[in-house]
């Protein structure tokens, strides 16, 4: 019963984007299509601007999990692992940035990208073009590193052995060494846990893309989604194919590590 | 300074250029945006305009406080926030407590559940906004089958919000019926033995035993759906733009209307900075009220 109140927006929406369009108005409704068509998703890959937004999505996404990779780990790892001077205060004010709302940063992130300096032709003092507004790197500006990767980066060496930097360092090894070639190595659960938070942070984020960009060319899946229902309301087929193709990837990384997900999310999901 | 204080260990050193380029990102990011949010909040500030702020003093709270659009904001983001927790919290520990024996199909079922909150805002805003149509919807079809006539979800001042209600606990519940479930998997048997072999009936062992126990888990679910409700943006911008009349136009919604739509930053950041004390308040209230409930 639950199952399949809960289910059966996404199912429809699943069917939807394989029924003829007569079929989707039918009445009385039907869930399962009459015959299966994959006209809408031919018209979503040929007859619009869809394969340019997932290829912008998809290039800010990695963009977002390699940056959050290569910054999260080694400063998780040196705030569980490393004796630094005053890592403690410098963590809580770290773990204090999650409780600024977004709605806070935006309109100041939006400021800098777009007066970003002697970038989309602005000037040394950030006056005179478009910054980083529709650039890659402007849409990926927020989530580069994001607070709760670091969060849990340090969680995940905490509870790691401390043997092991020790033994590591008595053979003489450079704190980098142990860190590459003797933590690393044991730390794939949490490389997949980051990797995953991160892709799905980018994938699906709205309110920072519908402000950074607005040329078409530069849209993500998710705003292109939005702008396509309102200027092609009826289009009711090609718009649940559009709606399937841009939840794949994440249903799918969902479906795969369902037990990272579930624990990445139950650790704060505030964010 | 003395250079002899500054002169750190090999592992102190190392562990600083580890963490340096993320604390340099996160105050860039994350600390200076807000203390620049705070300055823009007391200037007028045009997009368009690419000269300095210029300083206004209180006058965007002045203007915001008193403005009948703020005020009516401020009242929906409320009962939003406020209807979207308590149906939350009832129906996701209602089903928790049905599901207590389905551990077989349990794992199973908990995918399921999953699903809404995994799946992009975007899509699924678009799968409800035909669910809700007036003409075709699958909800006004169901209704029609009952002999009631179509309802204006979307498009009507009393069923807009309750419409964003009802897709945002759609998304929610699930995922809160799996937090109960493990804290009621957390309370030990022998506690609900004992309470029954003193014969407490089942109203009164959910009464005086589960609920004080869920207590804590019932904050956190309190605490998240604040800070979430609160920020709620894509669903309402897809499904409503904040109409019709403003009536699901949230404070959220209203500073990206303020920013971007009628270009003024400085007022848009001084309601931002009211949202952020408003979230910060009521985390925090229902924190000291969860912890007063435990002493």
């Amino acid at each position: 019963m639950t199952a399949a109140l809960v289910s059966i927006p996404l199912l429809w929406m699943v069917m939807s984007s394989v029924k003829p369009f007569s079929d989707i108005f039918a009445w009385p409704p039907r869930l399962f299509p009459s015959s299966v068509t994959f006209e809408h998703y031919a018209r979503v890959l040929e007859g619009t601007n869809f394969p340019r937004y997932f290829l912008n999505s998809t290039i800010v996404a990695v963009v977002v999990v390699v940056s959050n990779l290569l910054v999260a780990l080694p400063c998780g790892y040196a705030f569980a692992r490393l004796p630094i001077p005053g890592k403690d205060a410098a963590f809580l004010v770290v773990l204090g940035t999650m409780m600024i709302p977004s709605h806070v940063t935006t309109i100041p992130l939006f400021i800098l990208a777009r007066n970003f300096p002697l970038i989309g032709g602005n000037d040394i003092m950030g006056a005179g073009g478009t910054g980083l507004l529709n650039t890659y790197f402007g849409i990926a500006l927020p989530h580069l590193v994001l607070t709760f990767t670091v969060f849990l980066a340090r969680q995940f060496f905490l509870d790691l052995p401390a043997e092991i930097r020790d033994s590591g360092r008595i053979d003489g090894a450079s704190e980098m060494r142990v860190f590459t070639s003797l933590s690393l190595p044991i730390s794939l659960p949490i490389v997949a846990t980051i990797a995953i938070f991160s892709f799905v942070t980018a994938w699906d984020d709205f309110f920072w893309p519908l402000v950074v960009t607005t040329t078409d060319r530069m849209r993500t899946a998710q705003i292109g989604l939005s702008v396509f229902r309102s200027q092609f309301s009826s289009e009711w087929g090609a718009l649940f194919a559009a709606s399937v193709l841009i939840v794949l990837p994440v249903v799918l990384v969902f479906l795969f590590n369902q037990r990272l997900f579930i624990r990445g999310l139950a650790t704060g999901a505030t964010k | 300074m003395n250079r002899g204080r500054l002169k750190l260990s090999a592992p102190a050193r190392a562990g600083l250029l580890f963490i340096l380029p993320a604390l340099v990102y996160i105050v860039l990011t994350q600390l200076l945006p807000v203390i620049y949010a705070l300055y823009v909040s007391f200037t007028d500030y045009s997009p368009l305009n690419r000269g300095a702020p210029k300083w206004v003093g209180l006058q965007n709270y002045r203007a915001m406080i008193f403005s009948r659009e703020f005020q009516n904001a401020l009242w929906v983001t409320l009962r939003f926030s406020a209807a979207v927790i308590v149906l939350n919290v009832v129906i996701s520990l209602a089903l928790a407590l049905l599901l207590e024996g389905a551990s077989r199909v349990l794992r199973w079922l908990q995918v399921v559940l999953f699903l809404p909150i995994v799946t992009s805002v975007a899509a699924v805003s678009v799968v409800w906004l035909l669910l809700y149509d007036r003409d075709f919807g699958l909800l006004n079809q169901v209704l029609n089958v009952f002999g009631l006539s179509n309802v204006g979800w979307l498009n009507t001042v009393a069923w807009a919000l309750p419409s964003l209600v009802i897709m945002r606990v759609w998304r929610g519940a699930g995922w809160n019926t799996v937090i109960y479930r493990a804290a009621l998997q957390g309370i030990p048997r022998e506690v609900i033995e004992a309470a029954k072999v003193d014969g407490a009936s089942a109203l009164q062992l959910f009464r005086q035993i589960l609920l004080p126990l869920l207590r804590p888990i019932t904050a956190y679910i309190v605490i998240v759906g604040f800070i979430s409700t609160l920020q709620t943006f894509a669903e309402i911008y897809i499904l409503t733009s904040g109409g019709p009349l403003g009536s699901t136009t949230t404070v959220g919604f209203l500073i990206y209307r303020q920013a971007f739509e009628y270009g003024q930053l400085g007022l848009a950041c001084a309601t931002s900075f009211v949202l952020f004390i408003v979230i910060f308040a009521l985390s925090f209230g229902s924190f000291a009220l969860a912890r007063k409930g435990m002493t």
